[in-house]
């Protein structure tokens, strides 16, 4: 084995070095899923008739169907009735009090990653002083927000206080009976975002550095409902750009987008949550159903995402083409490290004329990382003069991982024209060796290189967070921090 | 031969030619110069019938008839040859079929007898002769991994096969070295003849060393806003185009 | 969900083995029956199975016919036209009606000596005729009723069903330039049709293999065939096949090829007919620096339905593959094409590369394409690309703009995306007639044949 192979192997062979914290107990409903959790959980929030109703028959679907089995991913079999499906907001006395009762290592990753203190705290779930920042902070955003018409506020507050468009909407775009962890996430879900923006309204703000600091505890099964109204637009920022302290081993979120004629939707993700060990132990399912509804003509909706964490991710954000002239875009960096499976991509609905979809993928496989692009590109008959552009290329790094592509493409009309491409590369030896004769360290060249396959996707991320994005692609390659 | 009146092209509603005029007579060459972007290219397609332009106003004639309701192969078959600046390529058809299938339509049109495989290759042999082209060209797909001057060349190959009555020549000059350009000259001049008109759409002055145009037209801003004799065009090579915009806007001003 | 079985289930299909050729060998017979035990317990594929899920089969359960005939029809006279005149080319011929051999229209009488090509029913009808220097004893057993020639369930099926087909071997250093054709007429009304070819290539060895099928009559034929292929280190063998079944025909069929080291294996295939058509073709390139070649090219109308699925498994390393698909349709014909490549742990310094190309002319025509990459190697080059459109709109206008008008150049313009998989055919005379084949199926074609 030549000295550049070894010296990619111990990279990307070394231990994960986040050090999560142990999971802590919190006052939970009973273990299991029966209809009286599902109550509970409703009765918990207070929620009205209609969402009890809605949570019941998702649940009473839930029972007639069967985990999918489709997807290139491997793990025991998951015992549904073994999770806590809801969790109250752990009490401040339980957490650690001070970053002091943090993993050193944790901590660094932080600081790599150019967090603020204030919000490492919150990012490691150390129990805050309740006048803390973020609360006015957020005080602050919502107040802007709310001049401009703009609902943003919990899922939980938005179905007490605006059940109208809540019954208008949810479900609409992921119905409860749209597959195995939608239902799920029907039935028990705890909370999530609520988004509204109204007619001719364009958000002033990335819906991040919010969303961040209210996103601590917001459960294993989050659901997010986004609307842009006619000609509006907004950009949400989702999760976290940190290491999320997270001790779930089950998600199954759901989030659903709908934009109006002329509205614009930008959705961007950067997922790192915990990939479990070297040994492939641990770490957190990620089953996830993100779908986006272009309803009006000219609409545009993209999904951005960088996908670094989690042991299994099952995720394919994907836009329904329904308007004319609609636009959809989905623009992915999936890295897998260690045991890590990825099984994720699109799907691009084409429905409307003139539609136009484009999508780019890039996987990168390290260790004994599975990384699987699955992706459907669908032109009905009616979607005339669709166009489609995919471009789907793979990384390898090392010799025991594996990088797949099952694209789907089904066309059933003329004037479509679709296009697909595809690569797969790995860094060579002689390019490593380009590069640490001019000096940059095995470490630095992997970094670089790696960074320049994913440049397209990262352009597409705000700026500030297409930063953070670089530098934690670094951090998890580096197997994790060195 | 052509009159084209007051033309007026636009495409995706944005106009590119604005009223043009133009009056070319069998015998004559006339060259059509002008900065990029003026509209010479988009001429060129108008004459010969490429769809996705708006014709919002004007009327161009050919040989007295309507050029504008003419079909694109119809036009091609009354004897209108364009030599395209980019010429596509067509992976899997090669030149001999390509070009027998044209030249036999545009025999049929015109009463002759379609040729016959021998007739036509000795045809071919013949011309490729005089444009130093090898016979194996024959056989390759039409510009498939042409260079850009074979695909010139492949252009003149054309022209001299279906000789036609109005020639409009888009930039072929382009991307030409000096052999393959007096080559290209040598073609055009021995097709000149009484009977036939050529317009030579071109950015440089070059070509018209080789090929002596009668009229030379500075086409600017979608009109033409100049025409003169052969001079004009080494005015132009000296002044740049510049100096006939200035010309022009101190005329429009006075 | 309905209860009632399948019809073939009520047939009494296990019997059937007891009537084919090598019935009397205990283990043909027994080796036909576990097959087809194992065809039973599956059954026929649903939609719901990824492998099938743009093409439903479900017809053929349906059927009330699925033993094979054992005595053949005899063909139509323009079959046998079409005999003699590709044995007045001078091509080995082996003529087979209905899943059987047709020693009278067939001509092999110019082979070399060192060339064994035989009918595979003389073959199993009696043993003893294993003993011959070619072929081995152990060659039944072990190589042709040989589970890991089941790729599909139809795969199983002709293991139980096969009633006959060609036996090629071809002697270490043996270079055969006259191609060997295999044609397969299907005649009759409702036939259950079952060929089985074996192609065994020695070391070194070198042939062009041709598999026609051909139906003339709008009937309800079933063809299930099979071709697996054995090709030895340094071996070359060019395949093609070419699909012109009748336009009520169903036919399903694999040709699995196995690569050892430095040979080369071509495989065209051409489907331009047929109601329901399926190709499964695979390699195994498993020895070092082998390297294959997979085309296709399927043009379908009216309703007709044409799958291929093609599979590349390199499992040594410094193998390479290039595949090229290309599909034309029109009417309300719908094409689906499925390619995978596999690169396995081993397989480094892999080179695969595969292109599928697709024209919709119609509105009520489709088309459902999937590469499909998987890689366990890291130091490979592999590409994919597909495409779905039109017409190229400027090189219409090209051809318009030369007087050539609009029917005729689309006609040209399919000729010659069509032609891009044709001239890949090394044969002149089957390069000419699949030519010929694709412009009968144009607008104007016979104008641009009289061209060519």
């Amino acid at each position: 084995m030549s000295t550049a192979t070894k010296q990619l192997d111990e990279l990307i062979g070394r231990e994960y070095q986040h050090g999560f914290y142990s999971p802590l107990q919190t006052d939970s409903v009973p273990r299991g899923l029966s209809e009286d959790t599902i109550r509970l959980i409703s009765a918990k929030k207070n929620e009205p008739e209609f969402m009890l109703d809605w949570r019941l028959k998702a649940y009473q679907h839930w029972l007639t169907m069967a985990e999918p089995r489709w997807a290139n991913l491997h793990h025991p079999p998951i015992d549904y009735q073994d999770i806590f499906y809801y969790s109250a907001p752990k009490s401040e006395k339980d957490g650690p009090h001070s970053l002091t009762d943090i993993d050193p290592e944790l901590l660094r990753t932080y600081e790599k990653l150019g967090i603020p203190l204030k919000e490492q705290e919150v990012l490691a779930g150390v129990a805050v002083d309740a006048v803390f920042d973020s609360v006015s902070v957020a005080t602050t955003f919502k107040e802007k927000l709310a001049e401009l018409g703009i609902i943003f506020c919990p899922f939980s507050e938005a179905v007490h206080k605006h059940p109208d468009l809540i019954q208008q909407y949810l479900g609409t775009v992921v119905p409860y009976t749209d597959n195995f962890y939608a239902s799920l996430n029907s039935a028990t879900f705890s909370d999530g975002s609520f988004c509204y923006i109204p007619p001719d309204v364009r958000c002033p703000m990335e819906l991040s550095t919010y969303f961040r600091i209210n996103a601590k505890n917001t459960g294993q099964f989050e659901r997010t409902l986004i609307i842009a109204d006619e000609n509006a637009y907004v950009s949400y920022l989702e999760g976290c750009t940190a290491p999320m302290r997270d001790e779930n081993q089950l998600h199954a979120a759901v989030v659903e987008l709908i934009a109006l004629e002329g509205a614009r939707i930008k959705y961007a993700t950067v997922q790192n949550w915990y990939p479990g060990d070297k040994q492939g132990r641990g770490g957190i399912y990620n089953f996830v159903t993100k779908r986006g509804d272009c309803r009006g003509n000219n609409s545009h909706i993209s999904w951005t995402q960088v996908e670094t964490g989690s042991a299994i991710t099952w995720k394919y954000p994907s836009v329904i083409l329904r308007g004319d002239n609609a636009i959809g875009e989905f623009y992915s960096v999936a890295l897998t490290n260690y045991f890590q499976q990825a099984d994720t991509g699109t799907k691009m609905i084409h429905i409307g004329r003139n539609t136009k979809s484009t999508v780019l993928s890039k996987g990168i496989s390290a260790g004994h990382g599975q990384n699987s692009y699955r992706g459907l590109i669908k032109v009905l008959p009616s979607a005339e003069n669709a166009r489609n552009y995919t471009q789907c290329d793979s990384l390898l790094l090392g010799d025991k991982c594996g990088a797949h592509t099952f694209p789907y493409i089904e066309v059933k009309n003329p004037s479509a024209k679709v296009e697909h491409e595809a690569s797969t590369s790995r860094i060579g030896e002689d390019q490593l060796f380009y590069c640490t004769q001019r000096g940059i360290s095995t470490e630095d060249a992997v970094s670089m290189i790696v960074s320049g396959f994913c440049k397209a996707v990262f352009q597409e991320l705000p700026m500030e967070f297409a930063v953070e994005a670089q530098k934690l692609l670094g951090v998890s390659l580096e197997g994790s921090t060195g | 031969m052509l009159t084209i009146n007051n033309l007026h092209v636009a495409i995706d509603g944005k106009e590119i030619l604005r009223g043009l005029n133009l009056n070319v007579n069998a015998g004559e060459v006339h060259a059509i110069m002008g900065p990029n972007g003026s509209g010479k290219s988009t001429l060129a397609q108008v004459l010969a019938g490429r769809e996705g332009y708006q014709i919002t106003a004007g009327s161009a004639y050919y040989m007295e008839q309507d050029l504008l309701a003419m079909t694109t192969e119809q036009r091609a078959r009354d004897g209108v040859f364009l030599a395209f600046q980019y010429p596509v390529e067509i992976p899997g058809v090669s030149i001999a079929l390509f070009l027998k299938t044209a030249l036999n339509t545009i025999r049929k049109q015109r009463g002759l007898p379609e040729l016959d495989a021998i007739d036509f290759l000795n045809l071919m042999r013949n011309k490729m002769q005089q444009l130093d082209m090898d016979e194996s060209f024959l056989s390759r797909a039409v510009n498939d991994g042409f260079s850009g001057g074979e695909k010139k060349r492949n252009e003149i190959l054309q022209m001299t096969v279906l000789e036609p009555k109005l020639l409009i020549l888009d930039e072929t000059d382009s991307g030409l070295d000096i052999d393959a350009l007096k080559l290209v000259a040598d073609s055009v001049n021995s097709m000149r003849n009484p009977n036939r008109a050529i317009i030579l759409v071109t950015h440089y002055q070059r070509l018209l060393d080789y090929i002596v145009p009668d009229l030379v037209h500075v086409l600017l801003q979608g009109r033409i806003i100049k025409s003169g004799g052969a001079a004009l065009a080494r005015e132009l090579e000296k002044h740049g185009y510049g100096w006939v915009e200035a010309e022009s806007t101190s005329r429009q001003v006075a | 969900m309905s209860t009632q079985l399948e019809s073939w289930r009520n047939m009494a299909l296990e019997f059937v083995p007891h009537a084919l050729a090598g019935h009397d060998v205990p283990r043909v017979l027994a080796a036909r029956q576990s097959a087809f035990t194992r065809f039973a317990e599956h059954g026929f594929p649903t939609r719901r199975e990824e492998e099938w899920k743009y093409t439903d089969v479900s017809a053929i359960g349906r059927r009330t016919s699925l033993a094979p005939d054992n005595i053949p029809p005899d063909p139509s006279f323009e079959a046998k036209l079409l005999a003699w005149s590709i044995a007045s080319e001078g091509m080995h011929l082996m003529v087979f009606v209905n899943g059987h051999y047709d020693h009278t229209l067939s001509m092999t009488d110019h082979l070399p000596h060192d060339i064994r090509l035989t009918s595979l029913a003389y073959l199993l009808d009696d043993t003893s005729h294993f003993s011959e220097k070619f072929f081995d004893k152990k060659f039944i057993a072990h190589d042709f009723f040989d589970k890991k020639h089941e790729h599909t369930t139809f795969s199983a099926l002709n293991n139980a069903f096969a009633t006959d087909g060609a036996v090629l071997y071809l002697a270490p250093d043996m270079v055969l330039d006259v191609p060997i054709y295999l044609l397969f007429i299907a005649s009759g009304r409702g036939a259950a049709i079952y060929p089985r070819n074996i192609i065994i290539a020695g070391e070194n060895s070198r042939a062009k293999i041709i598999e026609h099928y051909i139906g003339t009559l709008d009937v309800h034929n079933f063809t299930n065939a099979m071709t697996q292929i054995n090709i030895a280190a340094g071996a070359e063998i060019e395949h093609c096949k070419l699909l012109q079944e009748g336009p009520a025909a169903t036919h399903i069929a694999g040709i699995h090829a196995e690569q050892a080291t430095g040979s080369l294996f071509i495989s065209h295939a051409f489907t331009l007919g047929g109601h329901l058509c399926r190709n499964d073709i695979t390699t195994q390139l498993n020895g070092t620096n082998s390297h294959c070649e997979l085309n296709g090219l399927y043009l379908m109308n009216e309703r007709q339905h044409v799958d291929h699925h093609t599979r590349i498994d390199h499992i040594a390393p410094e193998s390479s593959s290039q595949e090229h698909y290309r599909g034309v349709l029109d009417g309300s014909a719908h094409g689906v094409f499925n390619g995978k490549v596999v690169v396995h742990p081993r397989a480094v310094k892999t080179n695969a590369h595969q292109v599928n190309h697709n024209l919709l002319l119609s509105r009520q025509a489709e088309v459902d394409t999937k590469p499909q990459l998987e890689i366990f190697a890291d130091d490979v080059q592999c590409t994919h690309g597909v495409t779905v459109g039109q017409l190229d709109e400027d090189s219409l206008f090209y051809l318009r703009s030369r007087g050539i008008d609009a029917d005729l150049a689309r006609s040209v313009l399919t000729y010659g995306f069509a032609n891009d998989i044709i001239e890949r055919v090394s044969v002149p005379y089957l390069r000419t007639r699949i030519e010929h084949l694709v412009l009968d199926r144009l607008p104007q074609g016979d104008q641009v044949k009289d061209l060519l």
